[in-house]
């Protein structure tokens, strides 16, 4: 199935050959003259009225797509971020976007909030739904030129809209933040468009994919709308997220910090792992926003799970993989060097790759399908489990469940990390994060261990006894209750350690007894492992597992 | 042939993994897996021409015997097999390509390797591979007694030592003749005679050999060295007695340079060689670095000394003494001054009564005054120039036949041509004929863009260029690694040698080995492809006027990647769009964002969204590329593109030239990275309303590094010599970094106060990593 795509040079010609544009029909605006009436009893003509109520909408449509107006707009640019408009526009694909509740205005009186020029049709938020590669989306994207982008009870009411709509029709919903916070002139009725939006979230989560692009400024309690979505992408150096801003920061604790420090993306996308990723600008973040949409389903119907046509052969070996792990369970490679190695056309999606880089999250497709990766990374604190790591790894198990996406573990895990501060940071139940969604998950699952597994770690690496559906060892892993120096010391209290390691070594550094005991089903050559993978999805296709009836089951949070 | 080449590929492919697929059920034999890597395209490397295909012993070189695993039975025209059993007391490609000889003349192959390297391609292509040690190369393949038990307990009947490593060990050779094993190499006493360049010197100045004025004997002290450089006269040259690969060689042109280079010298030459004696001569300006390579055997019949020279190899190309590109024949060499060259080397080797291969290497000026440097006593690296050149000769199997007592084979001593009526002093100045012309390219792990320091790492990616012949041009490849392979710290950074061969001349010769280049994939570890194509392509270069100060004259600020010329950049700009819109279609990619139709320009940014942009419009029969200031317009015709999804290469015709282009897949944001005549950048294909949007963005701030010094390469911190709070002036010494056997000394890149050191002497650092950070200005 190798494809080369070797084009004739008629075929590229073709593409761009000069051509005159294709008139597109829903850009049609129509237009009409203005009307004027001679005399004062003609305007109750229906035809008048009709007609003047054209000119009015018009003049409505004009005023929204204004937004806040030019000063604001050349403002919002000078900052080297886009408007609200324009991020959508970048966003679907051409001229398939249909807003809703352009005209939607608030019903604020106080603080002189009823003046006309205070009513933007809009209301500082531009929703609708739209093609993305030919999938319908649904979006909301708040224009920081009206109002600071707050959020008020018909701002919120627009959203609302929008998420409820797509948990109907099952497509994913698009949040593009860029908010000042809550308008303070709505009062209380800002705080429950807040609460209202929380609920959507919720109600939406597992339903539909929902995605949040960090565009501005996100304080307050607006940061939980985002922080209950499923990906969250920032911008660097225009973007922040905080719960309580550098001001508020100083009272209380006398910290003094920049928002930058306090909530930018390298501080999301690396200490807290708020964030999923970060890009230079809105362009290249709208760019990988389009990318991630290419390969999520759109909702929890399985049928919506991306397949594409296959570009890459399923049955490809791939023989550098043999190279790629040093024998020496000490020595470091990079997990991602074999993932792009195995998964299609070398195209990985990785998310959070800057937070927890001992463990390796992302999407990729493997003979066209769209799989969820999960690895452990030698090159990072030789890729044990801890906090950070449990709780990014869990996190994304959980979505791949939620949506069907089958799941490929590759593990090389020397176990967990010790030390006080694991300890106390609660790896016992951080970990027991990681664990609980493997446990849980019922979509396809295929590990391979690479190196390493020992100890716990090895069990809750989608192992076999999570009723992972295939378990397969490289020849030169080792699968044991712990390194062999350690397992010696042990068992022969200290005696003749160096030919008791070595005997050990010998013995069980290997996935023999694995194999035999069935907690692997084969032991696979590292060149055959993306062929034995496609099979085994294929095998996998029609996995039914019947859930047991509960509530909820509850995850150590 | 090229895309014949590429199907056929394919195909092997295809279906040996569903016989492999099969097979994985149950375990797969071992034997499977190495046909499986035999079958991996790079680890063809050596394909030959047509033409020489023709030649019986050659015949063993095409890929096909190589990839049976078969040794191809030779009607040998001399005598039966010379050994049983060969050990390749080496690793990497050297130890593949005597492997490669060993093969086509049926005899067996032992290979040694260290711990680092128990799956390394010389590994799995010997007969035999026994283990001789950890990774450190002087405890595995330095190590005498650990060879010499691989020796023993393999029952090899001869030692073939490589280059580098043990080739010129006197001792080694000793051991070996003693437990009644053959040295493929001279005997002790050669390399004894030629091993120290004092001692050689006088041997070749008393054979009646030029040698360059100098001051004989050994430097005792920093200021013995000023006071021996004043009677010489400057510039002067000082070299370590026992060393080689420009380790512990300095140029110096003041006194202060010669203090320096005093101490800088003697302490690598006592780290490397254990051995810190100097010596120091007069520095030949512009000179052209020339050497002859030699085959030298005693004559079973007549008991004399038969002595083949071959074509010059010119070695002038050179950085720090390191050499980078080598050629045959010499672009500035007259056929007399080759003579005359060719009968003193004969002197030299009857005078130290010299058998096996052997190099003598000489200084020539631009009258042609010639000057000898020193006698390497093994095969060398760059051997393969002289292969090419010399119509199917195979020096691997000199050295063999020699060694085994059979003389230099008749049909290479043939290659001399009739003497009948020769004159005694014709036929002493006689060397092979020149068959066409050679250049060999030695691809380095080490980052060109970071004053070439080494760089070490797995190979995530290498995908070699086709080796093969095409038109009148040959390529060649001897290389050592596989995908996935680590280029360690321990060993050579040398990837691999990249040979091309032309029968018509230089230039299409220059041209295929560009070409070759741009189609080499390495990633992972930075390397100098990019450096070497930027050679090739300097008019001086292509000129041939290339003395061995060539890098230092015309890159006296170090390599800052290669420029192209406006109508490549408009090339790229068209390459890059059309490339990204059929991938962009077959892998059915979202499209570029705000596309109105498809018929629309496009717009490139080359470097990034804040780089160079170009308009380009497809017109009837080509591209028309605008720079987006509307300032430059080119048309570029691209007749060919093909793109293989999982390839980075992509093989073009444009503007009616056949070139290679490299775009690695597109990240998440749709930039992916297009190299092409050896500039990389990073390209962004956009519609232009979304453009128009992009004009708006900020370029990021970049990150303050100026108050920092920061570790140019991976090594260790050997020692400091400021001290916290110190005061430094700029270009002063900080510390020294040991990285690659080399030890660095890193500057101040300005004056100013040191406030912190950040790493301890000792650590290992990676690139980049903090050393020093100064006080900040305020």
């Amino acid at each position: 199935m190798i494809r080369s795509l070797t084009t004739s040079s008629h075929h590229w010609k073709h593409l761009l050959a000069r051509s005159s544009r294709i008139s597109s029909s829903q850009q049609y605006i129509a237009s009409f003259a203005s009307f004027a009436a001679v005399s004062p009893e003609l305007e109750h003509e229906p035809s008048q009225v009709k007609s003047q109520f054209r000119d009015a909408l018009a003049e409505h449509r004009e005023k929204a797509l204004k937004g806040g107006g030019e000063k604001r707009i050349a403002k919002q640019h000078a900052k080297g971020s886009l408007t609200a408009r324009e991020r959508l526009s970048l966003l679907f694909d051409h001229d398939t976007f249909q807003e809703l509740d352009q005209f939607k205005v608030h019903r604020t009186q106080e603080f002189g909030m009823d003046k006309e020029e205070n009513k933007i049709p809009g209301d500082g938020v531009v929703t609708g739904h739209g093609k993305v590669n030919g999938k319908t989306v649904f979006a909301f994207s708040q224009d920081f030129t009206v109002f600071g982008g707050s959020l008020s009870e018909t701002h919120a009411q627009k959203i609302c809209k929008v998420m409820e709509m797509a948990v109907r029709v099952g497509a994913p919903v698009i949040g593009l933040n860029d908010s000042g916070g809550a308008r303070i002139q709505d009062g209380i009725d800002s705080l429950a468009g807040y609460a209202d939006v929380f609920q959507r979230n919720v109600d939406a989560s597992g339903v539909v994919p929902q995605l949040s692009v960090i565009m501005g400024p996100c304080a307050g309690g607006a940061v939980y709308s985002p922080a209950m979505t499923d990906f969250i992408f920032m911008v660097e150096e225009t973007s922040y997220m905080f719960v309580t801003g550098p001001e508020v920061v100083k009272t209380v604790t006398n910290e003094v910090v920049t928002k930058e420090e306090l909530g930018g993306s390298s501080v999301h996308t690396v200490k807290s792992g708020v964030a999923h990723d970060c890009f230079p600008n809105d362009i290249m973040a709208i760019r990988a926003m389009r990318t991630l949409l290419d390969l999520l389903p759109s909702s929890n119907d399985a049928s919506t799970v991306p397949r594409k046509q296959s570009t890459d052969d399923p049955n490809r070996l791939v023989p550098s993989l043999e190279q790629m792990v040093p024998d020496d369970p000490n020595l470091a490679y990079d997990i991602k060097s074999v993932i792009g190695e195995v998964v299609d056309n070398k195209e990985f999606f990785e998310l959070m790759p800057n937070h927890a880089k001992n463990i390796v999250t992302g999407f990729a497709r493997m003979d066209g399908r769209t799989v969820g990766i999960v690895g452990n990374n030698p090159m990072t604190l030789a890729g044990c489990l801890d906090i950070a790591s449990s709780t990014k790894g869990a996190r994304f198990v959980r979505f791949c469940n939620a949506f069907n996406i089958p799941i490929v573990t590759f593990v090389d895990v020397p176990g967990f990390l010790p030390g006080t501060n694991q300890e106390h940071g609660g790896i016992i139940r951080n970990g027991a994060k990681l664990l609980f969604a493997y446990a849980e998950a019922t979509v396809p699952k295929i590990t391979v261990i690479t190196r390493k597994a020992y100890g716990g770690a090895y069990d809750v690496m989608a192992s076999k006894h999570l009723r992972s559906d295939t378990n397969y060892a490289w020849p030169g892993a080792e699968i044991a209750v712990m390194g062999a120096k350690g397992a010696a010391e042990i068992i022969f209290r200290g005696k003749d350690i160096e030919k008791n390691t070595q005997d050990y070594v010998k013995r069980f550094a290997n996935p023999m007894v694995a194999a035999q005991r069935g907690f692997i089903d084969d032991i696979i050559e590292p060149a055959t492992t993306r062929a034995v993978i496609c099979r085994d999805l294929e095998m996998l296709d029609t996995k039914k597992v019947d859930l047991i009836k509960r509530r909820n089951s509850n995850i150590p949070l | 042939m090229h895309s014949a080449s590429r199907i056929t590929r394919s195909v092997t492919r295809r279906s040996i993994s569903s016989s492999l697929f099969l097979r994985s059920r149950n375990k797969i034999p071992s034997s499977a897996i190495r046909s499986l890597s035999s079958i991996h395209p790079t680890i063809v490397p050596f394909t030959s021409g047509d033409k020489l295909r023709a030649r019986p012993r050659i015949a063993s070189f095409s890929s096909a015997a190589i990839e049976n695993d078969e040794p191809v039975d030779i009607n040998h025209s001399t005598s039966s097999q010379s050994f049983e059993k060969i050990l390749i007391a080496n690793r990497g490609e050297i130890a593949r390509r005597i492997i490669r000889t060993c093969k086509s003349l049926g005899i067996k192959t032992v290979a040694i390797y260290s711990t680092a390297d128990s799956k390394s391609l010389h590994v799995q292509e010997a007969d035999e591979a026994i283990c001789v040690g950890p990774a450190a190369s002087s405890d595995s393949y330095l190590s005498v007694p650990n060879i010499m038990k691989a020796i023993e307990q393999t029952n090899a009947n001869a030692i073939h030592p490589g280059y580098g490593f043990l080739s010129e060990n006197a001792e080694f050779a000793e051991h070996i003749e003693k437990v009644g094993k053959k040295f493929i190499g001279p005997s002790s006493s050669a390399i004894i005679a030629m091993g120290d360049k004092i001692t050689s010197k006088h041997i070749a100045s008393s054979a009646g050999v030029n040698i360059i004025p100098g001051f004989e004997g050994f430097v005792t002290s920093p200021e013995h060295a000023v006071k021996i450089a004043h009677q010489v006269g400057f510039p002067v040259m000082i070299k370590a007695t026992s060393g080689g690969g420009g380790k512990g060689m300095r140029i110096c042109y003041t006194d202060e340079e010669v203090k320096e280079g005093f101490s800088l010298s003697s302490a690598e030459a006592k780290k490397f060689f254990n051995d810190d004696r100097l010596f120091i001569e007069k520095y030949i300006e512009k000179p052209h670095h020339i050497e002859i390579q030699l085959l030298s055997g005693r004559n079973p019949e007549t008991g004399e000394l038969d002595i083949l020279c071959f074509p010059e190899r010119e070695c002038s190309i050179q950085r720090r003494n390191q050499k980078v590109l080598e050629e045959s024949p010499s672009t500035i060499l007259k056929p007399e001054t080759l003579k005359e060259m060719v009968r003193q080397v004969k002197m030299l080797v009857r005078d130290v009564e010299y058998e096996s291969a052997g190099t003598v290497e000489f200084l020539v000026d631009e009258k042609q005054n010639f000057y000898f440097l020193e006698m390497n006593t093994r095969l060398q690296v760059e051997h393969p120039v002289t292969e090419m050149v010399s119509d199917g000769i195979d020096l691997v199997h000199g050295m063999i036949e020699v060694a085994a007592g059979k003389g230099i084979p008749r049909e290479y001593m043939a290659k001399l041509g009739d003497q009948s009526g020769m004159s005694e002093e014709e036929k002493e100045g006689l060397s092979v004929p020149h068959h066409g012309y050679a250049i060999e390219a030695r691809i380095y792990a080490e980052d060109p863009l970071r004053g070439f320091l080494p760089s070490t790492g797995p190979l995530n990616e290498y995908i070699e260029p086709n080796a093969g012949t095409e038109g009148d041009c040959t390529i060649r490849i001897d290389s050592g690694v596989a995908p996935g392979g680590i280029i360690s710290q321990y060993y050579d950074p040398m990837i691999s040698k990249l040979i091309s061969h032309s029968s018509t001349d230089r230039n299409s010769a220059i041209d295929a080995l560009k070409n070759a280049i741009d189609g080499y994939v390495i990633s992972g570890v930075g390397n100098n492809t990019s450096f070497l194509t930027d050679v090739l392509r300097h008019d001086s270069f292509v000129a041939g006027d290339t003395p061995t100060n060539f890098i230092q004259t015309h890159y006296p600020e170090g390599f800052h990647g290669v420029a192209l010329s406006s109508e490549e950049y408009a090339e790229t700009a068209a390459m890059a769009v059309v490339a990204n819109m059929i991938r962009s279609e077959v892998l059915q990619k979202p499209p570029a964002p705000m596309k109105v139709d498809e018929f629309d320009p496009f717009i490139v940014c080359l470097g990034g969204l804040f780089g160079k942009a170009y308009q380009v419009q497809g017109l009837e029969d080509a591209l028309k590329v605008t720079s987006i200031d509307g300032e430059e317009t080119h048309t570029v015709q691209l007749e060919e593109i093909d793109i293989d999804s999982r390839s980075p290469i992509v093989n073009v015709v444009v503007n009616d030239k056949k070139r290679v282009l490299q775009i690695e897949p597109e990240d998440s944001s749709g930039k992916f990275s297009i190299k092409y005549e050896g500039a990389q950048m990073d390209a962004i294909v956009m519609s232009p309303q979304e453009y128009e949007l992009a004009k708006y963005m900020n370029e990021p701030t970049k990150i303050d590094t100026s108050n920092l010094i920061l570790s140019p390469m991976p090594g260790t911190l050997i020692s400091y010599s400021i001290s916290d709070d110190a005061e430094v002036v700029e270009g002063q010494d900080i510390c020294i970094v040991e990285a690659m056997k080399m030890q660095n000394v890193i500057r101040a890149p300005r004056s100013g106060r040191i406030k912190h050191l950040h790493s301890a002497v000792g650590a290992s650092l990676m690139a980049d990593e903090i050393i020093v950070e100064f006080v900040k200005d305020e």
